[in-house]
């Protein structure tokens, strides 16, 4: 394993009863590194995400995050969840709390930080995506955009070392894709680790790192943007860019 | 005309003496309320305590189903079996059976009558809320349990912080309606020698040979009690939502 390799996956599979919805992934999701994953629904780019902090339980094979097999049932999963956000396509806010204690109820619970911390770093969060007013508010007084914000920096709270995105904008109306587009441009130029299942090609091309394209379960094909979109090298990943790229 | 309306004050009101104030009688009532006040709030905490558990292991049994290995899985299995059984017999048998089960032959040797009612009122009502709870539980969005986990916080954590109050708040409605429904089924209590409200009522009809004035005063008593609790539960809920806004 390289030195500088956040997160190893080693020959991934998911079977739910008939599918094969992982059907031996592997790759390296290296520090600092902006991966955005495409593909057509169902290719299993959601579920390859979700393993990542095993939300979904792979079936069999190997995923090593900073050195530490987390597939090894021994490992106390909650400990590594802390490192690694995550960004859901619903949201997933805690209705019942304010903006605030969203942010600072894990915070709070698993680093053992005085409230008055965690509600300092909560606001300095909350002010770069320019929603500090918005702290006491709840969920449901917010729109999509601002929920997906929050739900940004509510995982940034806990300071992981990488951030999985799972479609973050697919829930949105179409005038709010680009205000949560702009804070993961800017977090994945503060050199975050970042990890993005999304449909937004435009983000691919001006923030990934590297392009992964699958497709029924399996990774057809990675590249660098750049070469990924100027000349894709499978048949498959010709036909799915002429039908998304208009 | 009038000759009748009179008399029939004078008797309304001669009743009404001889069963609230000769004797003071009014003070046997207030005896029995307070004694139905009691058991019916410590067997709701109790009936919470137990619901909270019961609905717990219930709803994370059903919801991890397909996990469930090892120790933990066996063990949570067994918790499971155990909770369906009480479920089905304490649903399935009446109240004041049970009550008088719990008197006569579990705790025949103990003469601690309020003890025994609120076990068993309390253990009677576990069972409804318990279903209550966890019908609430499994209505709550399963993204939420993923954000409480993606952030590193354990089950146990999840739920406590951030499933069970949002079940908490759909249940509520559902939840008050049980503990009225707590607060009536007391009335059986006088079975194994309690004297709770309906018992006061029914010793005086008892001495003074008249029913009417004593069964509709306690059914008064009852009425304005239940009428009290709805509106606060009303109050609460609207706050509850308003919380959110």
């Amino acid at each position: 394993m390289s030195d500088n390799a956040l997160i190893k996956v080693t020959d991934l599979h998911k079977i739910y009863g008939e599918l094969h919805a992982l059907d031996g992934v592997s790759t390296e999701i290296k520090k600092g590194e902006v991966v955005v994953i495409i593909g057509p629904s169902g290719s299993g780019k959601s579920t390859f995400l979700r393993s990542l902090n095993l939300l979904e339980e792979p079936s069999s094979g190997k995923i090593e995050f900073e050195g530490v097999d987390i597939t090894d049932k021994k490992v106390d999963i909650n400990i590594h969840r802390q490192k690694m956000g995550m960004v859901f396509q619903h949201f997933n806010l805690f209705p019942h709390m304010t903006v605030l204690r969203n942010l600072t109820l894990a915070p709070m619970k698993l680093h053992k930080i005085s409230k008055e911390q965690a509600e300092k770093e909560a606001m300095e969060l909350l002010q770069k995506v320019g929603l500090a007013d918005r702290a006491n508010a709840y969920p449901s007084q917010l729109s999509g955009g601002q929920k997906q914000r929050i739900a940004i920096v509510r995982a940034l709270a806990m300071k992981p070392d990488v951030m999985l995105f799972d479609e973050p904008t697919s829930a949105l109306d179409p005038e709010m894709v680009g205000e949560v587009l702009e804070v993961m441009q800017s977090l994945a130029k503060e050199g975050m680790t970042m990890v993005v299942v999304t449909h937004e090609m435009g983000f691919a091309k001006e923030a990934a790192t590297r392009v992964i394209f699958m497709d029924e379960g399996k990774m057809v094909e990675e590249n660098t943007p750049d070469e990924f979109f100027s000349c894709p090298k499978t048949d498959r990943c010709k036909d799915f860019l002429s039908k998304v790229l208009v | 005309m009038t000759e009748t309306i009179t008399k029939w004050f004078a008797d309304f009101k001669a009743d009404f003496i001889l069963n609230f104030i000769d004797g003071n009688r009014w003070q046997l009532l207030l005896d029995g309320l307070a004694s139905t006040l009691k058991i019916t709030a410590c067997a709701v905490l109790l009936g919470i305590a137990i619901g909270i558990v019961i609905a717990a292991i219930r709803s994370s049994h059903d919801k991890n189903q397909t996990k469930l290995r090892g120790l933990g899985g066996f063990i949570l299995k067994i918790f499971n079996a155990v909770a369906k059984l009480y479920l089905t017999v304490i649903r399935g048998t009446p109240v004041v059976v049970q009550l008088m089960i719990m008197y006569f032959v579990i705790f025949a040797s103990s003469n601690n009558k309020f003890l025994i009612a609120v076990l068993a009122f309390g253990i009677n009502s576990g069972a409804y809320v318990a279903e209550i709870f966890r019908s609430g539980i499994m209505a709550v969005d399963e993204g939420q349990m993923e954000a409480g986990r993606s952030l590193g916080l354990n089950y146990f954590q999840t739920m406590i912080y951030i499933i069970i109050p949002q079940a908490f708040k759909t249940v509520l409605p559902t939840l008050a309606n049980e503990f009225i429904v707590l607060l009536k089924e007391t009335s059986v209590a006088g079975y194994v020698g309690m004297t709770d409200l309906t018992r006061a009522g029914d010793m005086i009809r008892g001495v003074t040979f008249s029913a009417f004035m004593p069964l509709i005063a306690v059914a008064l008593i009852y009425l304005v009690m239940v009428i009290i609790l709805t509106k606060l539960v009303s109050i609460l809920e609207r706050r509850l939502r308003n919380s959110e806004r």
